[in-house]
Order: structure tokens, then C-alpha cells, then sequence
């Protein structure tokens, strides 16, 4: 493995880590206040015992995500040091906006998790709430500082200098918004589904059943909405790709010719060397609908870019067909949800419905891992797209392959540490929390 | 507006030697205790750093990120010359950070306590060691930006005794902190000799390195004497230190918790103006003679000026919560005790 190479493979395996974490803990803390807020209203013992695990789960995602957070802003510059460099100054601002968030989030985590006793209800439970608030705004945030890199901003790149610098046009830069908003529905399906499904498994398993049903109503629900939300998002990201990024659409698509009413290509093996797809299902001039909103128009494709700005076809395109395909999963579970809500309640607590939750718990985080691939292959070879390669971004420093082992075998132990911790945290729940379901068990 | 920005950098560097440095030191006091010891230690500091604990690890991103936005090439010279210490240390807050909330909330304390407990002790000494040798290794003049082989440019950078010196410095004072901090947590007599035992021995530990870093500093040829003494300012925050340190003895002689942490906070503050005074502005002394310096080498002006609102904005609103935040876990103990 070459050390261009294992710099990527390290910073792909540490964000693709990262982004999990960080995604539990932006949503959690909601599934926290919600339950929480029904705790206070209702009085329900069950909806206390619900936020109180959830808020040791948090705990735990917390404290990863954010060591590995921290690990990810030295990794820039020992991976990418010619690009932070140059691009630290230019895209910082969101970084130095976020240190503040996530201080506050850090903050506010002290008060709800050590303040079950000390405060005034209602306070406690706001601070719940900022933990939750300064994480999306952190999420966004960082978001906003990757977009720069498809649609840099705020610089003018005159003879290879980067002058007349703005960070604030920089940070809103023309794709801040479309791929904040793709992020955070994202976060919101991953998280819910993930959540949902492991609380279904329990209720199947007639284990602390209305513990686990108070848990699965709060997070099916934001999962049902964001997967339901998602697709829309979805449409303004790909307008924003095909607009400032074709090469990615092209690679995302297998498009490979430029043409008018050019099909939507479904699935099918690309073949690189002879451009084209084989075993695909084409909708004619559905691409160019979905991308001009008209079936004539022209949407370009690989022909037109140089091989050399090519990105892996490939790889992006499995990554982009999966994450589709994920995401139509998703919405189909969600609008059986919406029907068994509002026209067939049992189906709620029946076995089939439930176990189609289970089925779906680890969906929602493979389609984000699949959508980050989209978006960070799919940019190759540019760091910043257009102006700075990423083969010139990356260290001197010999050896790299040796970091990416020891990244690799660090974040593989604390994976099968989390989980270990968190399947200990569900075998508790009879003991710590949740009294009363031996007797439901019974029944 | 650069100036502010400089400010932050020098105060975050304070507080997250202070704060991060007391709870470093937590678990440094851990590893050096007797077993019958091990678990006093521990309960204590989860009680009293366990609310600010993410906190504290903050004012570490807070710093890098005001170098990489506002220092960039300062950044990316000591992410490439200094990548092996740094790993060294980003492994060593990966298994501090997890460890800590691992063993706090696994909801099954069975032997996995065991393992957490030693992860979690050994990285609380590894971390701040090597934070100590990436500091030492930025003034030592060792960073070596034209090497020609891979030892001389990414290894003897930092792998030498000057250094190393002042990594176990680092970790000796560390230890003082937390010894001194957690002797006006605990209420029994016993515990407090115990702790004052520890911040005896911490403090022999912090002269040793210190000479230790005195005489590789002759030997290495670098210019200690004369930066900690050759100007008038470093020299009056030299004598202020060693004076803080006579009065601060006999605070913890006569158990007088506050002026006890106001002290050791004012020693450390002197250490770390006298030996940032005598650089500045320079941050990074490289081995071909030319130094990076905060004012030369500084992003473009817009930048800097966002940057500065953007801290002082994040400013107003952080430190009211985490004064809040300390003040009423604080408080509320007290109340508790009584």
C-alpha cells in the first residue's frame, strides 16, 4: 500500500467511525427530551427509565465521538498538511464556530448527566434539550466546512496563491445548505432506525415490554419523518452535484455519455473501459428531469471530463445505487408505519411489523456510509474541488501504512468495545430499570 | 484582532494545563498508589471531575483549532515533523477518553472494571507526557526542516532528552495538581495526609525533571538560562513561582483549601508566562536557525479578525455555563458534605 493510499484509507476509516458516533449523539439527546418531557408531564415511571438508559448510552457515544472528533483535527493536518496549509484560514471559520458548540454541548452534557438530583426540573431537562441544539449546530457546522471542499469559496486562486480570502463567504459556500440539511435528516433516519430496531428485537423477545414500547413509539416516529423527508432533500443535493460537480453525477450515475434525454441509470455493473453499464435498468430522460426538471435537456457525462479528473466510477456508483436503494427501503417501512398509526393501530405491537424494524436497525447508518463515499470519492481526485489534488495534499512523511494499521486496529477494538458495552447496557434494563415486566413476562 | 486571537491560544494552553492537567494528574496519582488506595482515588475524581470532565478536554481542540485556522503553516510544520508523537499522544486521549466513561458507565461492574481502570491510568500518564515532549520539542531547535534521512526529520525531532525532560516534567506537575486539588476534596484527616504525601512526592518528581531539563539543556547547547533569566519579565514570573511555591507549602501545611488551588493556578500561570515570554512571538525554533513566529507567521487579516469575534463571541456564551457549570457542582457538594 503506498503512502498516498494509506493517508486516504486512514482518513476514510476514521471518519467513516467518527460520523457514526457523532450522529448518535446529535439525535439521542432528542429521543432524550422527548422522553424526558413525557416523564415530567405524564409521571410515567417508564419514560424516566427510558431517557435515564438512554442517557448512559449517550454517555458512552459522547466520550467516543468526541476523542475521535478531536483525533480527526490533528488528523488533517498529519494526513493533509499541503491542504490545511493553504485551506485552514480559508474554510476554518465553521471549525472556530463549532469549537464553540461543541464546548457548549460538553457543558450542558455535565449539567443532564450529573444533575438528575441538583437542579430544578424543568432546567434539567433544558439542558438536555442545549445538548441536543449546540450537536446539530455543531453537525452543520462541520458539514459546511466538507462542502467548501466541493464547491470552494470565499478565495481567489491567482498563479497557485490563494488570495483575497473571505471565511464567511467561504462557510456559506453554494453548497453549505443542501448537504447540511442531506446530514442531518441522515443523522435523524440513522440514529432512529437503529434505535427503534433494537427496542422492537426487545419486545419481540417479550422482554420489559412497556419499557421497550415507550422507547420504540418515541424513536420510530423521528425515524418515520426523516426517512420521509429524506427523499426530497435528496433532490436538491443532486441538483446542487449536477450543477457544481458533474464529474461526481456522471460517476454517481455511470453516465458515461453526454446527451439529451439521457436516462436514469438503475443498478448494473459499470465497465469502465468500454463505457457502459451493463445489466442496469434505464429510465429514459428520467436523469435529465430529475437534474433540469425537463427530459430534453443535456446532462454531461464522463465523455466530456478528462480521464485525469475522473473519480473512481466504480465505487461511486455502487455507493450512490446503494445508499438509493437504502433510502427507498427506509421510506417504504416508514409509510407502513404512517398506515398502521392512522388506520390499523394493532399492527403496532404485532411480530411481523415489529420484526421489519429489526430488519431495518443497521440501514439507516449503511446508506450514511454509503452517501459519505458518494461524496468523498466521488470529489477525487480533488481535495478542493477544481483547485488542489488531493495527491499534492498529502504528507511527506514516509511509513503512513503503519498509522492506518494501528488506526485501524484501535478503532476496530473500540467498535467491539461499544457494542460489548451497549448490549450490556439492554441486558441490564430488568435489573436497573425496569421492575415491574416479570410479571408482564408472565402474563 | 491578532493579538485577541493570541490571547485565546496562551489562555486555552492555561486552562487546559490547569483543568486537563488536574484530571491527567487524577489518573497519574491512580497508577502511583497503593491497591487499598486505587479506588479512593478513583470515586473521589469521578465525583469531583466527573461533570466537567468533557469539558476540560475542550480547551485542547479549542487551541488547535486557533492554530490551524489562524497558524496554519505553525500547524502543518508541527503535524509533519512531530506525526509520531502526536499519534503517540491522540492514542493516549482515544483511551483516556473512553476508558473513563467505559468504567463509569458499564452497567455490568464485573473484572472489565480491571481493564478499564488500567487503560485508563496508563494513558493518563502517556497523554500528558507526550504533550510535554511535543512542547519541548517546538523550542529545542531540533525540528529539522531540510533533513535529509527519515531518523533526522521525524524522529530525533523529539526523541532526546531535552524533551523527554520536559514530558515527565509535565507529568509531575500534573500529578501536583490533582494531589493538590483533590486534598481540599476529602474530608477526612487520613485522606488528606495521603494526599498530601502524594503532592510531597510529586513535587520532588516536577524538581527532578526540572534539573533534568537543566542539564540537557547545557548538554544539548539550548539557551535555557538565558530565556528564563536574560529578560525581566520571565525573570519576575521565575521568582514569582518559586515564591508561590513557599507560600503554597504552607497553605497545605495549615490546610487552607482555597488559598492552596489559588496558589499552585498562580505558579503554573508565572511557568507558563516565563517560558512562552522569552519566545514570543515566536512558537517554533527549527533547527536551520529560522524560528515561526504568531505575528509573521499568521493567517490573512480577514481571517484573523473572524476568527477573533468568533472567540469572543463563543466566549460569552461558554464561560458563564462552565463558570455555572463548576460553580454549582461545587456548591452543591459542600451542602452535601455539611
Amino acid at each position: 500500500m503506498d503512502n498516498f493510499i494509506a493517508a486516504r484509507s486512514q482518513m476514510a476509516l476514521s471518519l467513516g467511525f467518527h460520523i457514526i458516533f457523532s450522529c448518535i449523539g446529535m439525535v439521542m439527546p432528542f429521543f432524550m427530551a422527548v422522553a424526558h418531557f413525557m416523564w415530567l408531564r405524564t409521571g410515567n415511571e417508564n419514560y424516566k427509565n427510558v431517557t435515564k438508559a438512554w442517557s448512559k448510552g449517550v454517555a458512552i457515544f459522547f466520550a467516543t465521538g468526541a476523542v475521535s472528533g478531536t483525533v480527526l483535527s490533528f488528523e488533517l493536518g498529519l494526513l493533509w498538511p499541503e491542504f490545511m496549509k493553504n485551506a485552514g484560514p480559508i474554510f476554518g471559520m465553521p471549525f472556530s464556530l463549532e469549537g464553540t458548540a461543541f464546548f457548549i454541548e460538553a457543558i450542558a452534557l455535565g449539567f443532564f448527566l450529573y444533575g438528575w438530583t441538583r437542579f430544578n426540573r424543568w432546567f434539567h431537562w433544558f439542558t438536555g434539550v442545549v445538548v441536543g441544539v449546540s450537536g446539530i449546530i455543531s453537525g452543520i457546522l462541520v458539514v459546511a466546512a466538507n462542502s467548501w471542499m466541493n464547491s470552494p469559496a470565499g478565495f481567489d486562486y491567482i498563479n497557485g496563491k490563494y488570495t483575497n480570502i473571505d471565511p464567511i463567504k467561504a462557510m456559506f459556500n453554494t453548497g453549505w445548505f443542501s448537504q447540511s440539511l442531506h446530514m442531518t435528516i441522515a443523522a435523524f433516519a440513522a440514529t432512529g432506525f437503529a434505535v427503534a430496531g433494537i427496542h422492537a428485537l426487545m419486545i419481540i423477545r417479550k422482554q420489559n415490554v412497556g419499557f421497550h414500547t415507550v422507547a420504540f413509539r418515541i424513536t420510530a416516529i423521528f425515524a418515520v419523518v426523516a426517512a420521509i423527508l429524506q427523499p426530497l432533500s435528496g433532490d436538491i443535493s443532486a441538483k446542487f452535484v449536477a450543477k457544481n460537480q458533474p464529474a461526481k453525477l456522471a460517476a454517481m450515475e455511470a453516465h458515461f455519455k453526454t446527451e439529451h434525454y439521457s436516462p436514469l441509470i438503475i443498478g448494473g455493473i459499470p465497465d469502465v473501459e468500454n463505457h457502459k453499464v451493463n445489466y442496469a435498468i434505464e429510465l429514459p430522460g428520467m436523469l435529465s428531469l430529475m437534474v433540469n426538471d425537463k427530459f430534453d435537456s443535456e446532462v454531461v457525462g464522463l465523455d466530456k471530463i478528462p480521464l485525469k479528473d475522473q473519480p473512481p466510477v466504480a465505487v461511486t456508483h455502487y455507493a450512490f445505487q446503494l445508499m438509493v436503494a437504502l433510502g427507498m427501503a427506509m421510506l417504504g417501512i416508514s409509510l407502513l408505519y404512517l398506515i398502521a398509526l392512522f388506520k390499523w393501530k394493532q399492527w403496532l405491537s404485532q411480530t411481523w411489523f415489529l420484526k421489519i424494524f429489526v430488519l431495518a436497525t443497521p440501514l439507516g447508518f449503511l446508506a450514511v456510509e454509503a452517501g459519505w463515499t458518494v461524496t468523498e470519492v466521488g470529489r477525487q481526485p480533488w481535495i478542493i474541488q477544481g483547485v488542489m489534488r488531493t495527491a499534492d495534499a498529502v504528507t511527506p512523511m514516509p511509513g503512513i501504512v503503519y498509522s492506518f494499521y494501528l488506526f485501524t486496529a484501535v478503532y476496530f477494538s473500540l467498535a467491539i468495545a461499544v457494542t460489548f458495552l451497549l448490549s450490556r447496557q439492554i441486558k441490564m434494563v430488568p435489573e436497573i430499570y425496569d421492575h415491574q415486566p416479570l410479571t408482564l413476562k408472565a402474563s | 484582532m491578532i493579538y485577541v486571537v493570541i490571547g485565546f491560544l496562551w489562555i486555552s494552553l492555561l486552562i487546559y494545563l490547569l483543568m486537563g492537567g488536574a484530571d491527567f494528574g487524577a489518573g497519574i496519582l491512580e497508577l502511583f498508589t497503593s491497591k487499598t488506595n486505587k479506588s479512593h482515588i478513583r470515586k473521589i475524581s469521578y465525583q469531583a471531575i466527573g461533570p466537567i470532565w468533557e469539558a476540560n478536554h475542550m480547551w485542547l481542540i479549542i487551541a488547535v483549532v486557533i492554530l490551524f485556522v489562524g497558524f496554519p503553516v505553525v500547524y502543518t510544520t508541527v503535524s509533519v515533523y512531530l506525526h509520531i508523537p502526536l499519534v503517540i499522544m491522540l492514542m493516549g486521549i482515544i483511551a483516556r477518553g473512553t476508558a473513563f466513561s467505559f468504567r463509569n458507565y458499564d452497567a455490568v461492574k464485573d473484572r472489565m472494571q480491571w481493564v478499564y481502570n488500567r487503560i485508563y491510568v496508563y494513558s493518563s500518564f502517556i497523554t500528558p507526557l507526550f504533550l510535554g515532549v511535543i512542547a519541548g520539542s517546538a523550542v529545542s531547535r531540533k525540528v529539522d526542516t531540510v533533513a535529509g534521512s527519515f531518523l533526522s526529520a521525524y524522529v530525533y525531532d523529539w526523541f532526546n532528552w531535552f524533551s523527554f525532560s520536559v514530558g515527565f516534567f509535565t507529568v509531575a506537575l500534573c500529578g501536583f495538581l490533582a494531589a493538590i486539588f483533590l486534598i481540599g476534596e476529602v474530608k477526612d484527616d487520613e485522606s488528606k495526609r495521603r494526599y498530601k504525601r502524594k503532592a510531597v512526592q510529586m513535587n520532588a518528581a516536577m524538581l527532578i525533571w526540572a534539573g533534568m531539563i537543566f542539564g540537557s539543556s547545557l548538554a544539548d547547547g539550548i539557551p535555557l538560562l538565558k530565556w528564563l533569566l536574560g529578560n525581566i519579565i520571565s525573570l519576575l514570573t521565575i521568582i514569582s513561582a518559586a515564591i508561590a511555591l513557599v507560600f503554597l507549602w504552607i497553605a497545605i501545611l495549615k490546610d487552607q483549601v482555597i488559598s492552596m488551588r489559588f496558589l499552585a493556578g498562580f505558579m503554573v500561570t508565572m511557568l507558563l508566562i516565563a517560558v512562552t515570554y522569552s519566545h514570543y512571538p515566536n512558537i517554533l525554533l527549527l533547527k536551520n536557525g529560522t524560528e515561526l513566529s504568531l505575528l509573521h507567521h499568521k493567517a490573512p487579516d480577514k481571517t484573523i479578525d473572524s476568527l477573533g469575534i468568533a472567540l469572543l463571541i463563543g466566549s460569552l456564551f461558554i464561560l458563564p455555563a462552565l463558570f455555572y457549570l463548576i460553580y454549582s457542582f461545587g456548591k452543591k457538594d459542600q451542602q452535601e458534605a455539611v
